[in-house]
């Protein structure tokens, strides 16, 4: 059985709304009920046949092919199963994905992988702001999973972030972690300013020192136990996390937000 | 059966149900895992009166343990769900997260999950951190030393406590070095453990006592002084009797500890002054686990 592909044979003037087409919705329909679903796009609705070429059968793994950064909510509260995107993605990529995994092999737009709460997002290019954030008016961004971004992040990276992992093997724009509430954030790159602004819990481990505002006190240089374990469970990774010269256990702790509850880290590689 | 010339009795090993679990404690070095994991596992030989029997199941190499550090697996042994965890939370408190550079870790999975971290972490006093790694949910707490990493929890299994076997000799040194050359061997094996001193016990217990509240006392039939004023079980010869006891994961675990255990010890034979091998038990109406020597020795 082939993977369900969608190849995408206009790119529309307006954006797309993806949503419908996720793993749980596809399953067990005729290939003539999928092409009839219907996409909002703009203030139209397009059908699925209107938009992309169809073949393959297999709904527990979908293709995206010749996607384009108009194509939003792609594997929205995706649960189980995997989507595999050829090209870019939209906004709000995997927003509140519960079980599953999507890569894409191109750029992310705006709020990838916000309020995911399980599973596996992998962005090989670019991605926009409020990675792994939590949508405006909520409290609480991702909740769980891990993020893998090869490429740079916008800024607010992780905003309110609670619990789960994200990697980003280039640069993070300002607020990285801004709000966080616990998790793990890891830049290798440079990283903005206003690194953990507001953050309550969770750790930002950096490759790089940032440039700290007042609020973040300096702990001292310190061999963490913790650290070797976080870094093998990337060894099953595609990424530059994976390496093992990536591994290190000896940073430099600095505590805060003390603006705010003050109890998570930023964790500064050291030689 | 004569084994070597070592008279196997036709007599039976007498084992319960115990709940167990298991932690794995890691250290700067071998030595100093060791450290915790005996003072861990100490004052652990029976739950007549230690509350758990506990004892170290084997070291671990760098590359067994979860953070990559020497390690030691230890076994934890109680008649109860709720004792096993007030045991397992007294001793890592009191015992690995007071020990210098140590780590502690969940050695068994289950459903059935019991603190291990859980609420040491109250311990930090507000710093300590949780942190989820590969699923699993770790504490760091701050300490003098640096940080004690600690898993929040451990699983809980069904286990057998109680099998063993005596070692009756011509002389308690022959007696004692049958009773080391079994140890060595067992300790070998994994999922059980030998819980008491040097893992052989010299004062095994009958049920029951001449006097009021004690519920164990010294098993007269097999000490070798009362051999002329008591019911005995000895022959003329025999003039000291040592009890190895395990503890295991399951009967098969316990029955293969028994197995070479009294191999070893048939191995050194009766010119090494070794008689017989015989075994405790209550009659067979207290436990449900027998482990017949005959049948283990087929």
């Amino acid at each position: 059985m082939s993977a369900l592909t969608f190849t995408l044979k206009i790119r529309p003037a307006q954006r797309v709304d993806m949503s419908p087409l996720v793993c749980q919705q596809l399953q067990g329909k005729d290939p003539s009920d999928i092409a009839a679903i219907e996409l909002q796009s703009g203030n139209r609705k397009l059908r699925a046949d209107e938009l992309f070429a169809i073949s393959g059968s297999d709904a527990q793994h979908i293709i995206i092919k010749n996607s384009f950064d108009k194509l939003d909510f792609i594997g929205k509260e995706l649960n189980g199963g995997s989507i595999t995107v050829e090209g870019d993605a939209g906004a709000y990529l995997a927003m509140g994905m519960a079980a599953g995994a999507i890569t894409v092999s191109g750029n992310a737009g705006l709020y990838a992988g916000c309020e995911m709460k399980k599973g596996y997002l992998e962005i090989a290019g670019n991605t926009g702001d409020f990675l792994g954030g939590t949508l405006p008016g909520n409290k609480m961004g991702m909740k769980g999973g891990l993020i893998l971004v090869k490429g740079n992040a916008g800024e607010r990276a992780g905003d309110c972030l609670r619990r789960g992992t994200i990697l980003i093997e280039g640069n993070a724009g300002d607020y990285c972690g801004s709000r966080m509430i616990a998790g793990t954030i890891a830049v290798m790159g440079q990283t903005g300013r206003y690194v953990g602004y507001a953050m309550r819990r969770g750790t930002l481990l950096l490759w790089h020192t940032p440039p700290l505002s007042a609020s973040f006190n300096d702990c001292g240089t310190h061999t963490l136990a913790f650290l070797p374990m976080l870094f093998k469970t990337f060894a099953p990774l595609h990424s530059k996390f994976a390496d093992s010269s990536a591994v290190f256990n000896r940073t430099r702790r600095y505590a805060g937000d003390m603006a705010e509850m003050g109890r998570g880290e930023i964790l500064v590689k050291q030689p | 059966m004569i084994i070597n010339g070592v008279t196997i009795d036709a007599t039976f090993a007498e084992a319960f149900p115990m709940k167990a679990t298991r932690a794995i404690i890691t250290a700067h070095n071998e030595q100093w895992a060791l450290i915790a994991a005996q003072a861990m596992t100490g004052f652990a030989t029976s739950v007549i009166a230690c509350g758990c029997e506990a004892g170290i199941e084997r070291t671990l190499s760098p590359e067994q343990t979860p953070d990559g550090r020497p390690g030691v697996a230890v076994l934890i042994f109680a008649m109860g769900g709720k004792g096993l965890a007030k045991q397992l939370e007294t001793r890592a408190g009191q015992c690995v997260l007071t020990s210098p550079t140590s780590a502690l870790f969940a050695g068994i999975y289950s459903d059935i999950k019991i603190p291990l971290g859980k609420n040491l972490r109250y311990f930090g006093d507000g710093f300590q951190i949780a942190k989820v790694i590969g699923g699993k949910r770790y504490w760091r707490i701050p300490v003098m030393d640096g940080e004690f990493l600690v898993e929040a929890t451990t699983g809980q299994v069904d286990a057998v406590g109680g099998g063993n076997f005596l070692v009756l000799a011509e002389s308690q040194p022959q007696a004692l070095a049958a009773c080391e050359a079994a140890i060595d061997a067992m300790r070998k094996i994994p999922n059980v453990i030998m819980p008491f001193p040097g893992g052989v016990v010299r004062s095994g217990s009958k049920v029951g006592s001449k006097y009021k509240g004690l519920n164990a006392s010294t098993n007269d039939a097999f000490c070798p002084t009362l051999k002329g004023m008591t019911a005995t079980d000895l022959s003329p010869e025999i003039e000291s009797v040592m009890e190895i006891v395990i503890d295991g994961l399951s009967k098969e675990d316990i029955d293969q500890a028994m197995r070479v255990g009294i191999q070893a010890v048939c191995g050194l034979g009766a010119a090494a002054g070794i008689k017989r091998v015989s075994a405790g038990n209550y009659g067979g109406k207290l436990g449900p686990f027998h482990f017949h020597l005959q049948e283990i020795m087929a």
